[in-house]
């Protein structure tokens, strides 16, 4: 394959990965930041306890979260053609990544959001603050670097889960090294994928970490952990740890191309 | 101006009670310095959180400038829009300071303004005055994280102060601070007493904010209010125990057979030579045990521990002479004043 082959080849699945991912990056933040804060909000101990709230809502996130992305998207066929009327493409694929990937931000934002110090919750109470403020005014300013951090984390997460996009015919970056590189054996092609892929998640994890470190104005002491920038498509052991769909993701992008490859087969 | 009634708090956990407040009287008078001393677990947080109700009390009434607090709070956990206006009138300070790192001094101050729905205009003038106030006017775009301690503490009080409170709660204010940024904050918390009429109600551990500030004070244990008044009334109390947190003497008797006395000094007896006077009028010799003296609320006040020689029936003239000279005197029971002693070397 020569490069003027590969050049139209790998630009379209660039634009349909960054357009998959974009929008579900999109979609994943809008719904998890209000499920992340919930969670914080009703837990025990919190602004508004609400035992039954706080279970519900949390079991919800770790069933979404525990279930392989390749099988929620066959799950989520039919609510894919209800909402946008095809289960083939890189907006049926749109639906199965954002709602994969609204726990597992909800999850980030959890954390980020429970670290913020109650005492400036409780000043803002004493203030005549209302829940609402202390939201608006406390948790979510006080947690942004952090947000972003897991904003990041989670996009991160999505270019992996897109690569399993191609199942339903979505194309990306990911589509085009199984099916070119793996199944075709244009090795060739499939290392220039996998180096745009790299370049890429480089730049969105070195964007993110430098948006969270010009936003955080805590002393150096206390700052949030300055973030190693990843070399490979693994970059996030560290910043991470303890969250499994993280891995689960990174394993499902890049680990198992096998399974990915006899999935692609099979419809 | 703030008044709690038989206030009681109980928390509850996995079927253990642990009564934190237990009938809780409280009176501290519009305009003055009140400070509620104790040891950690005595309750004093518990109580200045139930001043403001962030948190709620099991039972008994709290009134803040006459209005009924624990009337306006309802039942559910949530504060209603009544009780949060309340609030938004009672300022308060924290030992961590509780300042937003995200924002600017100038918009931490702005705050409680914006809560309050202030114009931005508005806002900006009124922390700008309130920084001057408190003496950070040129730290107004620093972040919390550039400060000292005690500069994050002034930016809380001009914070606290932002909704023009006739009440200041101050939780621990100085704590975290050394002895030297404390001096200075105490005396930012007097000057606004003095200049804005700013009625306080302070929490502390540490006796010295009680001499250096306080008009009143209250000594908290086990959840109750074992002594309270104004703290010139508490040292001329006799046995008063807060006169004696204030004042420590100790000191045990060189032999059996002596007479320990306690002697407090105030206001004018303060100046006068009573102990040499004592010593040529009755021709006795005199040690002194232990003695401290400090300014309390302008006054030279002072305890001081002595010794007379021979049984108290012997002592009883130069005693009733030390009574006639102005001179609070108590007869230190000795036993009481060994396990006293014993207690201090234990710690």
């Amino acid at each position: 394959m020569t490069w003027s082959e590969m050049q139209p080849l790998l630009q379209q699945a660039c634009l349909e990965t960054l357009w998959m991912v974009g929008w579900s990056a999109v979609i994943a933040i809008l719904g998890g930041l209000p499920l992340g804060v919930l969670l914080v909000l009703t837990d025990r101990g919190g602004v508004l306890p609400n035992v039954v709230v706080n279970k519900v809502v949390g079991q919800i996130v770790n069933i979404a979260r525990s279930m392989p992305f390749i099988i929620l998207m066959v799950a989520l066929i039919s609510f894919t053609r209800a909402i946008v009327g095809t289960t083939i493409g890189p907006a049926a694929a749109i639906v199965p990544l954002a709602i994969g990937a609204i726990p597992f931000y909800a999850r980030l934002v959890e954390t980020s959001v429970r670290e913020v110090d109650g005492g400036l919750v409780e000043a803002v109470q004493s203030m005549g603050g209302s829940t609402w403020t202390v939201v608006r005014k406390v948790l979510l300013p006080e947690s942004l670097p952090s947000l972003i951090s897991s904003a990041t984390t989670t996009i991160v997460a999505l270019i992996g889960y897109s690569a399993m996009a191609g199942t339903v015919g979505a194309g990306g970056l990911g589509d085009l090294a199984v099916r070119y590189g793996y199944q075709r054996f244009e090795t060739e092609l499939m290392w220039i994928t996998v180096a745009i892929l790299a370049v890429v998640i480089s730049v969105i994890q070195f964007a993110g970490d430098l948006a969270a470190r010009a936003l955080s104005h805590r002393s150096p002491a206390s700052a949030a952990p300055r973030l190693v920038l990843p070399r490979s498509r693994k970059p996030r052991s560290g910043e991470t740890a303890g969250t499994p769909a993280a891995d689960k993701a990174d394993q499902a992008g890049t680990d198992e191309p096998g399974e990915t490859a006899q999935l692609t087969k099979t419809p | 101006m703030i008044t709690t009634t038989d206030l009681t708090k109980v928390y509850r956990s996995r079927g253990r009670e642990v009564t934190a407040l237990d009938g809780v009287d409280l009176h501290v008078r519009e305009g003055e310095v009140y400070g509620v001393v104790g040891q950690s677990g005595a309750g004093k947080s518990t109580l200045i959180r139930c001043v403001n109700l962030l948190e709620r009390p099991s039972s008994g009434t709290v009134t803040v400038a006459g209005q009924d607090l624990t009337a306006l709070a309802g039942r559910g956990r949530r504060a209603g829009s009544a009780l949060r206006q309340a609030r938004s009138r009672i300022g308060m300070v924290f030992q961590h300071f509780n300042l937003l790192s995200s924002r600017t001094v100038r918009d931490n101050v702005e705050l409680p303004l914006e809560i309050l729905g202030v114009s931005g205009k508005e806002r900006t003038r009124k922390a700008l005055e309130l920084l001057d106030l408190v003496g950070l006017a040129d730290k107004a775009k620093a972040y919390p994280a550039q400060l000292s301690g005690g500069q994050k503490q002034r930016v809380g009080i001009a914070r606290a102060l932002a909704g023009d409170p006739k009440v200041l709660l101050s939780d621990e204010a100085t704590s975290a601070l050394d002895p030297e940024t404390t001096r200075s904050i105490l005396q930012l918390l007097r000057d606004l007493n003095r200049q804005l009429g700013l009625t306080v109600l302070l929490i502390t551990h540490e006796m010295d904010v009680v001499k250096t500030i306080c008009d009143s004070a209250a000594l908290m244990s086990d959840g109750r209010i074992v002594e309270s008044g104004k703290v010139t009334d508490l040292l001329a109390t006799p046995g008063s125990q807060l006169a004696q947190e204030l004042f420590p003497v100790g000191g045990v008797p060189s032999a059996e057979d002596r007479t320990v006395v306690d002697v407090t000094f105030q206001g004018e007896a303060a100046a006068k030579p009573v102990i040499s006077q004592l010593s040529r009028t009755y021709n006795i010799d005199i040690s002194i045990l232990g003695a401290a003296m400090d300014t309390v609320s302008g006054n030279q006040v002072g305890r001081m521990r002595i010794e007379l020689p021979g049984p108290f029936e012997e002592n009883v003239v130069p005693i009733g002479f030390l009574r006639e000279q102005g001179l609070q005197v108590d007869v230190a029971d000795v036993d009481a004043s060994k396990t006293a002693v014993l207690k201090e070397g234990a710690k």
